[in-house]
């Protein structure tokens, strides 16, 4: 006697078929939502904002006007604070991850710190906003100066940093450890010869994909307190400053019409600067990642 | 009274042959967890020459040489007793630096390990975590290392490109090139053809022979005409014990232990 019954088999062929290719579609469906809202996104950002994207829009400062407003001060504020966020978030945290990795035992106390690690990537922005507002602002009475405002940032991001790198240690294979262990070489040297070298396309790319995070975040620096209208340029590290999602989203709150164009103009030097910032990301991993 | 003494004989043959040993290994004894994967081993291991160890998988071969360089220790929850004496120094010792014995003690892996680096990085590597810098120096150390791994002639004009570029038996003669580069005076060969073609493994087996003038090796391995062809002595372990030491045409023609005889004629294993 035959388990398997030919007929209802054969029968049955037909339904699966169809099956088959409506989930095909369905998927293909999910796809193209997010595509055609993307699409719709991006073409009614740069119908509004290209008229106002001129040479002069990157050299004025805000303005009451919409005529006359520019995203000076928040492109300069933006890049002092990568260039706090950037080295304090890449030190501590590829330290960190390097610490986890290699030198930490594995006990139940390094497993509660990973998991807790692996948390606060998922932590609300506006919760380390807080952290910084009462730690850098008031405590240790930076003010809201730009120096507060990348330590902020840099904590945000520090998680992030530290799980990617983590991942990017971790994707050495073993072989390459024993080959220079075998030689003598000691702990650190072959972490600074063999380890890193290989890893450092994953740490780079990890840090890159953070730091375009930490450029587009608003909530924490309006947290600590960041000026939303200035008018000069941070001198130092302790001096006010502005960022251009928040001088965006400034410009979107006020009433007059004509600011929601300059705004579509601001989220168009963000957009671009992002899309920058990830496709170094991606060069980096195609470029300099290692095959085994 | 005489069977047993046949069927069970002493794990006697610490060393094969009243010579210069470089290894001395007394009662050594490891644990990964509570896993024994090592009994009670004693083991000598000649001064310039060729041990093979031969045994069937998870017999404890590998960990065994890996004992002798301690890098078994990179692996967490191992435990050891005994000792093994490496130039009559106890290599367990707090005061022996582990670097200082890799450093006279070479190995090359199962599978061929390049650094993704040029060829000529790759051989460099030992020298200068050692702080040898001087580029004569290094130049020299290239040429000599390669030709001494019978590479040279196929890598002497593109020394600057990535060792991946390689085939599978040239890797794994660069990696023995590249523990000749530090001038060990030992080299632990861990099954170092069993991912070769068999060109290739003729090649490492004859390099093999011409290095024994100056190096002491130990050779693990799963191929027991590899074992006969060129090692001078033969230890068989069983599940973790040495079952049988012995000179290597000894061990071949005329085994003393109904276990080893079983093996070598292939009835298991």
């Amino acid at each position: 006697m035959n388990l398997v019954d030919k007929q209802l088999v054969k029968n049955k062929m037909g339904m699966r078929l169809i099956r088959n290719k409506l989930i095909k579609q369905l998927f293909l469906m999910a796809t193209l939502f997010a595509i055609i809202i993307l699409g719709t996104l991006l073409y009614r950002i740069f119908t509004q904002g290209i008229g106002y994207l001129d040479w002069e829009f990157f050299l004025s400062f805000a303005s009451r006007f919409p005529e006359e407003a520019g995203i000076k001060a928040a492109i300069i504020g933006s890049l002092w604070l990568m260039a706090i966020t950037a080295p304090i978030s890449l030190i501590l945290g590829v330290g960190t991850a390097i610490f986890l990795e290699e030198y930490a035992s594995k006990n139940k106390w390094t497993r509660f710190i990973q998991m807790n690690i692996s948390n606060l990537a998922g932590v609300p922005s506006i919760v380390f906003g807080l952290l910084g507002l009462t730690v850098f602002v008031r405590l240790l009475e930076m003010g809201r100066s730009i120096i507060a405002g990348g330590l902020t940032m840099s904590l945000l991001i520090l998680p992030i940093i530290v799980v990617a790198s983590q991942e990017a240690i971790r994707s050495v294979p073993n072989d390459q450890y024993e080959a220079s262990f075998a030689m003598g070489a000691t702990k650190w040297q072959t972490i600074r010869r063999v380890v890193l070298p290989a890893a450092i396309p994953g740490i780079l790319t990890g840090g890159i994909l953070a730091l375009s995070r930490a450029i587009g975040e608003t909530a924490p620096l309006l947290m600590i307190g960041a000026l939303t209208f200035i008018a000069y340029l941070p001198e130092n590290i302790w001096s006010g400053f502005t960022v251009m999602p928040i001088q965006i989203f400034n410009w979107t709150s006020r009433p007059q019409e004509e600011f929601h164009y300059v705004a579509a103009a601001g989220i168009i030097v963000l957009l671009v600067m992002l899309l920058i910032m990830n496709s170094i990301a991606v060069f980096i991993r195609n470029k300099f990642s290692k095959r085994y | 009274m005489l069977t047993v003494e046949r069927n069970r004989p002493m794990a006697s043959s610490i060393s094969p042959i009243k010579d210069n040993s470089i290894y001395t290994v007394r009662n050594f004894n490891l644990w990964y967890g509570a896993d024994h994967a090592l009994n009670d081993i004693c083991m000598d291991i000649p001064t310039n020459k060729v041990t093979a160890i031969i045994g069937p998988s998870g017999c404890g071969k590998s960990t065994y040489i890996k004992a002798l360089n301690r890098m078994v220790e990179l692996v967490p929850s191992v435990k050891m007793t005994g000792s093994i004496d490496y130039n009559g120094q106890n290599i367990f010792n707090p005061k022996f630096k582990v670097e200082e014995l890799r450093t006279s003690v070479g190995m090359v892996f199962q599978k061929p390990n390049p650094f993704p680096k040029s060829i000529y990085e790759n051989v460099v590597y030992g020298p200068k975590i050692h702080g040898i810098k001087k580029k004569q120096i290094l130049d020299e150390v290239v040429e000599k290392s390669l030709k001494g791994a019978a590479l040279w002639d196929e890598v002497k004009d593109r020394l600057h490109e990535n060792a991946f570029g390689l085939s599978g038996g040239q890797q794994q003669r660069l990696c023995i090139a590249r523990c000749l580069a530090i001038e060990p005076d030992v080299i632990l060969m861990d099954e170092p053809t069993s991912a070769l073609d068999p060109i290739s493994t003729l090649k490492v087996e004859e390099l093999v022979q011409s290095l024994k003038k100056e190096y002491s090796i130990v050779i693990v391995t799963h191929n027991m005409q590899q074992a006969a062809r060129i090692s001078d002595n033969t230890a068989f372990f069983l599940n973790g014990e040495v079952i049988e030491y012995n000179k290597t045409d000894q061990i071949f023609s005329n085994p003393t232990d109904k276990r080893t005889e079983d093996y070598i004629t292939g009835r298991f294993g």
